[in-house]
């Protein structure tokens, strides 16, 4: 019998021929990373641990994008400390703002920066690390005594999960795209649907979507519980990872004979967009139930939607128009290269235009902790990934997520919105 | 090991935003961070909770982020076992290698009532409630995680795996 991707992942990482879903394993890591929220609990794990050395600094990143530019004192003084960390490991990969080069939030700025590669073990300090599953890579998340655990040994333990196949069929609507997709998921399994399980998407649908949207599904996996998202290599994978200065990628998916916990067909060719309602990733309802919506704030950003297609599509939506009179629009581009570029292509200035106010990139709205907060009783849509109570601020604020194009056009209506509302 | 406790009775998918806001995750102080615990949903906690208290949830305890502040905050509140009918993986594996232990047990969740006074034997998995009579059984832990356990937490048992690492490596291994 074959293997899923997930397994032969986790084969080559243990050095054996086959493994099967429930076996426990040690694995090899190649690249463990966390950030100014996880490493510091790390940096204590790995000083009680009597650590000297890293398993390879080559393999470790840390990434300042939480609570910087530095928000808080406290904030200011962990990212000091990690900074004196990683002098003190030899940790390159450290990436705080306006040091010259890219940064931003971490499953954006990885991708970019060509560290992430098909077939790879990825352990991150952060649950959104399942991102990285769209370009083939077995890739999850940790607390962070497990980060200096594998920073230390350079291999983790693990359970090989089963693995719950997805496959989509049929064309996509226009304004439809993979925050959709992972969304309406979501919706039918439940948030604790894929608990302790891996998520394979593939089918047509999936193949016809370009990287940064298969990211944002894989992004979002764990709001279904699971241990990892996984997409096959594809021709656009590899384009890709090209221009991100990743040469030869080998061609990965599951065998058709492996051995699958469940396969779900899902035909998109009628899906509308889709909109999570307060309090749960699950709580899922196409955006036409919801046009009686009034919103106080609009986010668009995030490791989930804050790359430069989501920016494309929110400035052609925007582009001309005005904010509704009472809503505030923030735009935060997710890194530093997605801000250049979206200042080449003069999405900043759509947005600006449109009277919204855009950020440095940072993951501060997104979990609450800092910038464009919302006060009790405010209702804000974001483009991000939870909306759990008091996520984005005060207990009694609540949070829509959908896509950006859903997002720019509820800035324009003042309300929940289908784009087309706007754009005809 | 036994431990006795009044039970804290949570429902499901408590997610780790709810245990440890995200605005206090700049805190690294295991104290401040305890003073935080459950405060926009359960406010009566973090002030009322004893040392040996358990935590009793339904399915999904710990969902959303990774962050080890969530499960770092009610060990340093004294609570000495959680009880859920599931766990979220990422924040199972942070309260393991904390040495906060985690019973995985649908039928008792179901048969505690918020306030009453459980009694644990860690090694067994035996949760018996002493206000409403009646006893469960949870599946023990596995062994690779009691290895963990033995070993005192994670970071003692990567201390011991490094140690033996460099006396390997000291003798030509």
């Amino acid at each position: 019998m074959g293997m899923t991707l997930t397994e032969k992942i986790l084969a080559r990482a243990c050095g054996r021929e086959q493994v099967r879903a429930g076996e426990i394993i040690r694995a090899a890591v190649d690249l463990v990373f966390a950030s100014d929220v996880t490493m510091p609990l790390a940096a204590i794990e790995l000083e009680r641990m009597q650590v000297e050395r890293l398993f390879d600094p080559e393999r470790v990143a840390i990434i300042c994008d939480h609570f910087t530019p530095n928000a808080t004192v406290e904030g200011a003084q962990r990212v000091k400390q990690l900074r004196d960390f990683a002098r003190r490991y030899g940790v390159h990969h450290f990436y705080e703002p306006g040091c010259g080069g890219n940064f931003g939030v971490e499953h954006t700025l990885l991708p970019e920066e060509g560290l992430v590669r098909p077939g790879m073990v990825i352990v991150g300090g952060d649950s959104h690390t399942t991102s990285y599953g769209a370009l083939g890579a077995f890739a999850s998340g940790f607390g962070s005594t497990d980060i200096a655990a594998a920073m230390a040994l350079g291999e983790l333990w693990l359970r090989v999960p089963a693995t719950m196949r997805f496959v989509f069929s049929g064309a996509l609507p226009r304004w439809v795209g993979g925050k959709d997709l992972i969304l309406h998921t979501i919706g039918r399994i439940g948030v604790a649907g894929a608990l302790y399980r891996a998520m394979e998407f593939d089918g047509p649908a999936i193949a016809a979507l370009s990287v940064e949207q298969r990211l944002t599904m894989c992004n979002m996996a764990v709001e279904a519980g699971a241990k990892n998202g996984l997409m096959p290599v594809d021709e656009e994978t590899c384009r890709y990872l090209a221009a991100h200065g990743v040469g030869e990628a080998p061609s990965l998916s599951s065998d058709p004979d492996a051995n699958f916990y469940s396969v779900t067909e899902i035909d998109v060719s009628d899906l509308e967009p889709q909109v999570a309602c307060p309090f749960s990733p699950d709580n899922v309802q196409p955006v036409s139930a919801l046009r009686d919506t009034r919103l106080d704030a609009v986010f668009i950003g995030s490791c989930t939607n804050g790359r430069i297609e989501d920016l494309r599509v929110a400035a052609s939506i925007l582009g001309g128009r005005r904010i509704y009179p009472g809503v505030r629009l923030l735009v935060i581009p997710a890194t530093q290269r997605v801000y250049q570029q979206a200042l080449r292509e003069g999405l900043l200035m759509a947005f600006v235009q449109a009277g919204a106010a855009v950020g440095a990139p940072t993951c501060g709205p997104c979990f609450g902790g800092h910038t464009g907060l919302l006060a009790a009783g405010e209702r804000a849509l974001s483009t991000s990934n939870r909306n759990f109570v008091g996520r984005m601020g005060h207990p009694q604020s609540q949070v829509y997520l959908a896509s950006a194009a859903v997002a720019a056009a509820s800035a324009v209506l003042g309300r929940i919105a289908h784009p087309e509302e706007v754009m005809g | 090991m036994i431990v006795q406790g009044r039970a804290w009775r949570l429902g499901d998918n408590v997610d780790t935003d709810q245990l440890l806001p995200g605005r206090y995750l700049s805190l690294t102080e295991p104290a401040e961070l305890a003073r935080h615990c459950l405060e926009d949903v359960r406010p009566d906690f973090c002030v009322g909770v004893k040392a040996g208290d358990l935590l009793v949830a339904g399915e999904n305890l710990g969902c959303g982020s990774s962050r080890e502040h969530a499960p770092l905050a009610l060990k340093t509140l004294g609570i000495s076992c959680l009880v859920a009918a599931s766990f979220a993986r990422i924040f199972f594996r942070n309260s393991i290698n904390l040495g906060l232990p985690a019973l995985t047990c649908p039928e008792a969740v179901a048969g505690i009532a918020d306030g009453d006074l459980l009694r644990i034997d860690l090694e067994s998995g035996e949760i018996e409630n002493l206000t409403h009579p009646a006893r469960f059984q949870a599946p023990p832990l596995p062994d690779f995680l009691t290895e963990i356990i033995r070993a005192g937490g994670m970071t003692a048992y990567v201390r011991g795996a490094l140690a033996r690492r460099q006396a390997d490596h000291r003798l030509g291994r």
